[in-house]
């Protein structure tokens, strides 16, 4: 009896794998046919870049078609920039990714995908274009808030998502962070306890960026929305009329980076499309295109293009400052458990 | 083996049994040893100190809370919509028999943005309880909603055939030997569909404890007040840190299996009791 039940055990594992080769064996077939005359190339991104990429691919088929005559299709994936990145270490095969922080790329690095040195790989620390963290205010500001100081007053409702689940609510934090540094003359208390301020008024700790939005735009929620510039420009587009931008005195210049995954282009023999693909995007036809979607372009002469877009004067404190010490130190520092979010909610002052 | 053989005598156990335990293992035991052997790997102080961390404490407080209070209104509404909907003939039944399935069809994120936008302050239904003073987005009310929301199929769904199966004697014996309406309920109806409810009950509990993708859409996700232990699970993933995750996955785990387990537990009792 035992024993039978072993045999078709086997049996059934047998037919199953055999079953699940098959299949994978026929997909590879279907690849290779193609390959011969197209390529294709899949960017896995982070939310906010859905209409820049579609705009972008469009024109780097046409530049690569030119260049090369081959046609290029490239395959778009948009999500949380944390879950993303952890989609390609756990196998999604990408062959660049275009996320919102350097950690994430930093952690698929350590998974040993990317070699070591990708962000001196291309121009401005491998971030082809920059954004910033602004407020999104409902029609004619009836709160009156202009700076930082003004969102701690009481009763202000703040949106913004949760440090822990949205890398774009991490660049959120260190720019209240970072005005608070300048205002406290880096008294750690007094900008802790600022931070404690803040975060009370805060409604809303969405999961991630486009749900903050969401909650703010949609649902009506809370006075003010801390969001990526791009992301308030596309809900003014979207809303005419509806809602304003208000630049505070300081914020942070986040540099979304890209990044070839070595192990996956070595793969599948896309090195040399993968490059051209990303290095295109510092092109001015690539850095137009970012302004137009509302990201700052990191080439100074496009950015004078859009100067009547964005405050090009705006203070900007970065992630490499001395304040922060680049990201795998500001993460520890402040998102890990035990960081400053963490004792901000200590649960004391809650309830 | 001759012996054994005589012994079956329906046909294709061997290969039933071989398939079952294949799936069974691939799909349930494997992964769920994966998270034992995973968290294991970590160190008992570490995870200890992990999943009895103050915040993830008011997680489960807040999971098991909203939960348990779902599968209570889920077992209340559920059993009065199944009774509607067996007993009584009305137009558009059968419509509404189907409506029943739609949350297990829709992607939770969908009802969950859909519920949040209907009861935020400025939604349909939000407006009208704010008035009343009732707030129902960004609260613990509203996690329930969502639960109650996803939950309700499982119990609507198990009493059902019950009830359909019931032999309607027993109510009319017990309407002329004088019983009042409430006592045939609870003397005649209540123990038939009791095993069910229980079912019931337990499988609504154990969906709206894991419950991620419409909770935090309603929930605003404030720490210690309205962060459900799911969302701190994904908060760690968020972090790169896998064997914090599966710790507290771990920690829901046992939390479900428990629960599980005293239902079915209770569910041998009462048939036994009502057995002899």
């Amino acid at each position: 009896m035992k024993r039978k039940n072993l045999i078709t055990l086997g049996i059934v594992t047998t037919l199953l794998a055999g079953l699940l080769t098959g299949c994978a064996g026929k997909a590879a077939e279907d690849a290779d046919g193609k390959a011969a005359k197209a390529i294709e190339i899949t960017n896995v991104s982070y939310d906010p870049t859905r209409e820049l990429y579609e705009a972008y691919n469009v024109e780097f088929a046409k530049y690569w078609k030119e260049k090369t005559d081959q046609e290029v299709t490239v395959t778009q994936s948009h999500g949380g920039s944390g879950k993303q990145a952890r989609s390609v270490i756990e196998g999604n095969e990408a062959d660049v990714v275009t996320l919102a922080l350097g950690y994430d790329i930093t952690a698929i690095e350590e998974a040993g995908l990317i070699e070591a040195g990708w962000q001196s790989e291309f121009g401005n620390n491998s971030a082809p274009y920059t954004s910033t963290i602004v407020f999104l205010v409902r029609k004619g500001n009836p709160k009156q808030l202009t700076d930082w100081d003004d969102l701690v007053a009481g009763g202000v409702g703040i949106i913004t998502p949760n440090p822990k689940t949205s890398g774009g609510a991490r660049w959120n934090y260190l720019a209240a962070w970072a005005y608070a540094d300048k205002a406290f003359g880096h008294d750690q208390d007094q900008i802790l306890e600022f931070m404690k301020k803040l975060y009370q008024n805060v409604l809303v700790l969405d999961s991630g960026a486009r749900g903050a939005t969401t909650t703010f735009v949609e649902n009506g929620q809370g006075d003010v929305l801390l969001a990526w510039e791009n992301e308030a420009y596309l809900s003014m587009k979207e809303y005419p009329g509806e809602y304003e931008i208000v630049t505070p005195g300081i914020s942070i210049l986040a540099e979304p980076p890209v990044a070839i995954v070595d192990s996956v282009v070595d793969d599948r023999g896309t090195r040399e499309v993968a490059t051209a693909y990303l290095e295109y995007l510092y092109s001015d036809v690539g850095q137009r295109i970012a302004g137009e979607n509302y990201y700052r372009p990191s080439n100074k002469t496009i950015a004078e293009e859009f100067k009547d877009v964005f405050n090009l004067e705006l203070e900007l404190a970065t992630i490499d400052d001395e304040l922060f010490g680049g990201w795998d130190k500001a993460q520890a520092a402040h998102f890990d458990d035990g960081g400053t979010f963490d004792r901000i909610y200590d649960g004391e002052t809650q309830e | 083996m001759r012996r054994s053989r005589k012994k079956q005598v329906i046909p294709g156990f061997g290969i039933s049994m071989g398939v079952t335990l294949t799936l069974l293992s691939l799909i349930v035991l494997i992964p769920m040893a994966s998270l034992v052997i995973n968290a294991s790997s970590m160190g008992f102080s570490t995870f200890w100190e992990t999943v009895t961390d103050k915040r993830v404490l008011a997680g489960y407080y807040v999971s098991l809370l909203c939960a348990l209070t779902a599968a209570v209104v889920n077992a209340v509404f559920g059993v009065i919509l199944a009774w509607v909907l067996v007993r009584y003939d009305f137009p558009f039944k059968r419509f509404l028999d189907g409506l029943i399935e739609l949350p297990f069809a829709l992607p939770t994120a969908v009802a969950g943005i859909a519920l949040t936008n209907l009861y935020s302050d400025k939604g349909m239904l939000g407006h009208f309880l704010g008035q009343l003073g009732i707030k129902v987005a960004y609260t613990r009310i509203g996690i329930i909603i969502a639960m109650v929301f996803i939950g309700i199929p499982f119990v609507v769904r198990t009493i059902q055939p019950v009830l359909e199966d019931m032999d309607s004697q027993y109510e009319e014996a017990a309407d002329v030997l004088g019983a009042g309406r409430a006592r045939i309920f609870f003397r005649i109806i209540f123990p038939e569909i009791r095993p069910a409810l229980l079912t019931g009950f337990g499988l609504a509990l154990a969906r709206a404890l894991g419950e991620y993708g419409s909770v935090v859409f309603i929930a605003g996700n404030m720490p210690f007040k309205t962060e459900i232990a799911p969302l701190l699970i994904m908060g760690k993933l968020e972090q790169f840190d896998y064997h914090g995750a599966n710790a507290i996955a771990l920690v829901m785990l046992a939390f479900a299996f428990l629960i599980l387990f005293a239902i079915n537990s209770l569910q041998i009792y009462y048939n036994k009791f009502t057995k002899q």
